[in-house]
């Protein structure tokens, strides 16, 4: 089984189609989840807490904003511990300001520093045969990391 | 901003899991009648677009295996970081529409492509055409372009 980092990290398409194929997604809800069932912390709603940004500056400069050094806290770890990636190139949902739109530019960056794991850029289908295209592609990726069991 | 108040974990040590259901023939209800069959005590919240399920991450896993073979194409399951109701998250305590669901509304459509997918996908080999670069490059702005809007400022 892989470690296979989604971005958008919370598509609901990508966790699945991951997890169908007996790979481990890793998304921004295990990163949340981490978080908000540690007791120790108590800083709601998400238990951010001032620690993170400083946790952050190891994917990013002291320049860039708070707000992405502390989205950083929860993806980094999780690009260092991937064994797999898939992008999706065109993600609409994933717009945002300058902490979410700086850190999806970011979290892309490092993915594809990472020279040392297999990649997948893919789009989102807009037609049954890009839909084809989109599932095949993904499963021959994941099929090719081998160790998956049918979920 | 730490807030000494704020309630204990709920659930710890427990995984939540979103099941989306976009299928012709079966509705959210007749999965969730499904899941409480075989639920084991996990805990199970209906939703308009499926469910949530709550409880320990194997006996969760179970739950969808069995869930997923009533209609493997129209199932989607994602990993969920708050329980629902969580008081932290939940919009009966914060009022308000509850921000999240944009993704999910995006996604929901195009479940009937992937849905399409998976069912060819299950029934024969697919030969996957690599999405070139000139497919993933569509609608962003062309180097040319960009370099005659600098050149254009300058004047």
């Amino acid at each position: 089984m892989a470690k296979v980092f989604i971005y958008p990290a919370t598509s609901l398409v990508l966790s699945d189609l991951v997890e169908r194929w007996g790979h481990e997604p890793l998304g921004a809800a295990l990163a949340i989840r981490e978080r908000i069932q540690t007791a120790s912390l108590d800083s709601p709603p998400l238990q951010m807490t001032p620690e993170e940004p400083k946790k952050g500056l190891k994917w990013a400069a002291v320049e860039v904003p708070a707000g992405v050094r502390g989205r950083m806290a929860l993806y980094g770890p999780m690009i260092e511990e991937a064994d797999a990636a898939i992008i999706i190139n065109d993600a609409d949902l994933a717009f945002g300001c300058m902490g979410c739109s700086r850190t999806n530019e970011l979290v892309m960056y490092l993915l594809r520093k990472r020279t040392d794991i297999p990649l997948l850029d893919i789009k989102y289908p807009s037609s049954e045969e890009e839909g084809i295209a989109f599932v095949a592609s993904i499963k021959e990726f994941l099929a090719a990391l081998g160790g998956g069991e049918d979920a | 901003m730490t807030n000494k108040m704020a309630p204990p974990p709920l659930y710890s040590g427990t995984v939540t899991k979103y099941v989306f259901i976009d299928s012709p023939n079966v509705n959210p209800q007749t999965l969730a009648i499904r899941a409480y069959e075989i639920s084991k005590g996990i805990m199970i919240k209906e939703t308009c677009f499926g469910l949530q399920v709550t409880g320990k991450p194997d006996e969760v896993k179970e739950l969808i295996r069995e869930l997923r073979k009533v209609d493997p194409a129209h199932i989607f399951v994602k990993d969920r970081g708050f329980p629902p109701g969580d008081p932290r998250r939940c919009r009966a305590n914060l009022g308000g529409a509850r921000p999240g669901y944009y993704g999910h509304e995006f996604e929901s459509r195009i479940l009937r492509y992937i849905s399409r997918g998976l069912e060819e996908t299950a029934s024969r080999t697919v030969t996957v055409n690599k999405f070139e670069k000139t497919k993933m490059d569509e609608g962003k702005l062309p180097l040319e372009k960009l370099l005659e809007i600098i050149e254009n400022e300058e004047d």
